[in-house]
């Protein structure tokens, strides 16, 4: 079965509200067809609005969107067959839970013994059969939230778009719907557009990531990928913890450069978005990939002070000063091999240059 | 469970129930002296007043006072012929005595409402009273008029008896007692009360009706629109709301006289001739226009507070679902403002049907309520125990339909903001 890759496409579309400044800018994203997908950033990034244009509820301001190849910018939101699940839920409080699923199937004139075998089936898909005749607000906000769910489902859309559908509720139960939402995709093959700021909910449920900055698409890619390789500082520091070090390229080669610190050192790093000598950079590790004391060998090796030592249970994060970087981030895991981490202990620290990774200049 | 409950007690061995009791009675009078004041308030300028009009309005006590000897001497009385010599001798006794109290017209006026004809006869029989002999009273009265021996008149006295009324409450229905005693109506060329009973219910109805129409817009405006906008507008709605009421409505007689503003726009615009304009004050068309100006707040505050409360995200999220702007509103958003509706109507409507002022001002002759007929009584003829039965059954008029808005709507479903 072949696939529409480009089954949604913004085609250059931007977006302004005030007519002075761009909210979306030169936005180009395909996407493929049963595919999940993320827009994520943080907040006035841009990835709400584009979510609204594809819903109908905002207008391009240049540019146009694609639904499986037919231009949707002129058609009102009512008659694109999108699905939505709202940051609020957005159930109807007056209508039972039966009546807020059948909503969209009464609009859409179906018959009544084929709205109830629809109910029957979306309601059954949430694991919520026999609440048809309960209100809305007689219901814990997960459920309500599966009911949302249920009812962007109930008149199988070609397209899903949820817009921050985990963000009222608890840490336990967000992560149980992580789940239940992405076994949904799963099991029903739909397109599922989703927003978040929320990046681990990002990385476990999505095929793709978006990530959005300033009305840009930073990086599109699956998330180990976002997560192993960011294109640039803003994603590095956005998805996941970082350490970074600000300096300047000295000895530029193909797969290894070498950046001078402000306190004069010199580190290797994995050149990524530099190109030649005196290129300013940021080199960004994650702490996950600096180990301490071990017996590898690395090609980066450094001293260390310890500043604080932080109890996680299964891990420390131990926080040294290391090249003129008091924020030195370091994940240590709980073992007796690391009994020595106390504050104001020197440790040596390593990692391989692969993992240092030479972006844009913050 | 109950008995487990009982054997609690606390440490100093008193059960709990009366420690907690005791605990919580300072409370208890802490609050109680809170709302006294208020409590002493209602009860002296709206519980008492109520009482009282509701006593005046059946108070019949007067006449029965007046003439206590009369009416002891009617008890045996049949009433078919004419009444026996000593309710005569009664009859002149209690009068002689009212005279000299010079309370004789009261008297007169009083059996006038029950009877025309009465103040004639009356003022001639105190003329000729002074030279009355002792004994057979009854041919001496009788001798005064001719109305003096018609037994009707001597019925219509009787009817006075009873300290207690309801002739002012069938006043009001346009019917009364007749001699026998039936509750009939009225000639129809006399009946006035039941023209502005119904036409008191018509123009609250239409301009509670013209009231929704106009404020569901403007309230749908204000919950909408952004912030700076919809602070401007919510101004141009309390404008007017602050603005003094005789104010408002003298602005109005400006503008809609023969002579005012909006005439001559029309006459300006070509619209109607000079010769020719439209009488829109002084009548039906004054008062709705005024009265709806002026209640138009009371129905777009509630709906606006309402309004404010409905997510915008459910229109979007009907839309989203495929309803046409027109369903989603109708399914979704209308049935959610019907809290803000009830309250709205309920408000604009009592408010209405007891409206005095711009009726009185504007309304003309075919424009006033039944209100100005209460205040009519109360100041021009004095007869206050109609006045009040009219009050009170405008009252028991507007508990009734807020009873039958609490079946239909239910009262709970009212959000007043």
């Amino acid at each position: 079965m072949s696939k529409n890759q480009e089954f949604v496409k913004f085609d250059k579309v931007d977006k302004s509200y005030d007519g002075k400044v761009l909210v979306v800018k030169d936005l180009n994203l395909d996407i493929a067809e049963g595919e999940f997908i993320t827009m994520l950033g943080p907040s006035g990034s841009g990835k709400t609005t584009c979510l609204m244009m594809l819903a109908g509820f905002e207008t391009p301001t240049n540019g146009e969107i694609f639904l499986d190849k037919n231009p949707i910018s002129n058609i009102p939101p009512h008659k694109r067959g999108i699905g939505m699940v709202f940051q609020n839920y957005a159930l109807f409080p007056h209508m039972t839970v039966y009546e807020n699923l059948a909503f969209p199937l009464k609009v859409r004139k179906i018959n009544k013994d084929e709205i109830d075998k629809k109910v029957d089936k979306a309601l059954s898909m949430v694991s919520l059969s026999g609440f048809e005749n309960r209100m809305p607000g007689q219901l814990s906000g997960g459920q309500q939230q599966r009911v949302a769910v249920a009812r962007a489902l109930v008149f199988d859309p070609q397209v899903v778009l949820m817009d921050e559908p985990l963000g009222a509720l608890d840490k336990n139960l967000r992560e149980s719907m992580q789940y239940e939402i992405k076994h949904i995709h799963e099991s029903i093959g739909v397109t599922v557009v989703y927003v978040t700021h929320d990046q681990s909910e990002a990385l476990t449920m999505s095929n793709r990531i978006a990530v959005f900055n300033d009305g840009k698409v930073q990086q599109l890619s699956s998330p180990d990928k976002l997560y192993e390789e960011p294109v640039n500082s803003f994603v590095a520091e956005f998805i996941g913890e970082n350490n970074t070090f600000a300096g300047e390229v000295t000895n530029f080669q193909k797969d290894q450069c070498k950046v001078k610190l402000s306190d004069g050192s010199e580190i290797i790093a994995n050149p990524i978005s530099v190109n030649s000598n005196g290129d300013r950079t940021t080199v960004s590790l994650r702490p996950e990939r600096a180990l301490i004391n071990t017996k590898n060998k690395m090609d980066n090796n450094f001293k260390g002070k310890i500043e604080e030592v932080i109890y996680h249970g299964d891990h420390t994060r131990v926080r040294i000063e290391l090249l003129g970087n008091k924020e030195f981030i370091l994940k240590v895991p709980n073992s007796s091999a690391n009994m020595d981490i106390k504050m104001g202990n020197e440790i040596n620290v390593s990692w391989n240059s692969y993992d240092a990774r030479a972006l844009d200049p913050k | 469970m109950s008995s487990e409950t009982e054997k609690i007690l606390t440490t100093d061995g008193i059960p709990l129930e009366v420690s907690l009791k005791k605990a919580e009675r300072k409370n208890k009078i802490k609050a109680f002296l809170l709302v006294a004041p208020l409590l002493l308030f209602l009860l002296i300028t709206y519980i008492f007043p109520i009482g009282d009009m509701l006593m005046r309005s059946v108070d019949d006590k007067m006449v029965t006072e007046m003439l206590p000897k009369t009416f002891k001497s009617m008890e045996k009385w049949d009433g078919n012929e004419m009444p026996p010599e000593e309710v005569f001798e009664a009859f002149y006794l209690d009068f002689q005595k009212l005279v000299e109290e010079k309370r004789d017209g009261k008297l007169s006026t009083q059996l006038n409402y029950t009877k025309n004809g009465f103040k004639s006869i009356l003022k001639k029989l105190r003329r000729k009273a002074k030279n009355f002999e002792e004994g057979n009273y009854k041919e001496q009265i009788m001798a005064v008029h001719k109305r003096w021996a018609d037994v009707e008149y001597w019925r219509a006295i009787k009817r006075r008896a009873p300290a207690y009324t309801t002739s002012k409450y069938l006043k009001g229905m346009d019917m009364y007692k007749n001699e026998d005693g039936k509750i009939v109506n009225v000639d129809e060329d006399r009946r006035i009360h039941r023209v502005l009973w119904l036409r008191t219910l018509e123009i609250a109805f239409f301009v509670t009706l013209l009231c929704f129409l106009m404020a569901y817009p403007i309230a749908h405006l204000l919950a909408t629109l952004p912030m700076k906008y919809s602070n401007l507008l919510m101004i141009c709605v309390l404008l007017p709301f602050w603005t003094s009421l005789l104010v408002r409505t003298a602005s109005w007689m400006i503008l809609l006289q023969q002579q005012g503003v909006v005439n001559d726009f029309f006459v300006m615009t070509g619209l109607v001739a000079d010769d020719n304009r439209p009488e829109m004050m002084y009548n039906k068309t004054g008062t709705y226009v005024a009265m709806t100006q002026i209640l138009l707040p009371f129905m777009v505050l509630p709906l606006y507070s309402v309004m404010k409360t409905i997510s915008p995200s459910l229109m979007r999220a009907g839309k989203s679902l495929g309803g046409t702007p027109f369903i989603t509103f109708w399914k979704v958003y209308f049935p959610l403002t019907i809290p803000g509706i009830g309250a709205g109507c309920l408000l604009v409507f009592i408010l209405a049907i007891g409206y005095y002022i711009t009726p009185a001002l504007v309304g003309g002759a075919s424009g006033t309520l039944i209100s100005n007929q209460i205040a009519f009584h109360m100041k021009s003829t004095l007869d206050w125990s109609f006045a009040s039965a009219m009050g009170l059954m405008l009252l028991a008029g507007v508990l009734a339909i807020y009873w039958v808005y609490n079946k239909l709507v239910g009262i709970d479903n009212i959000k007043l903001g």
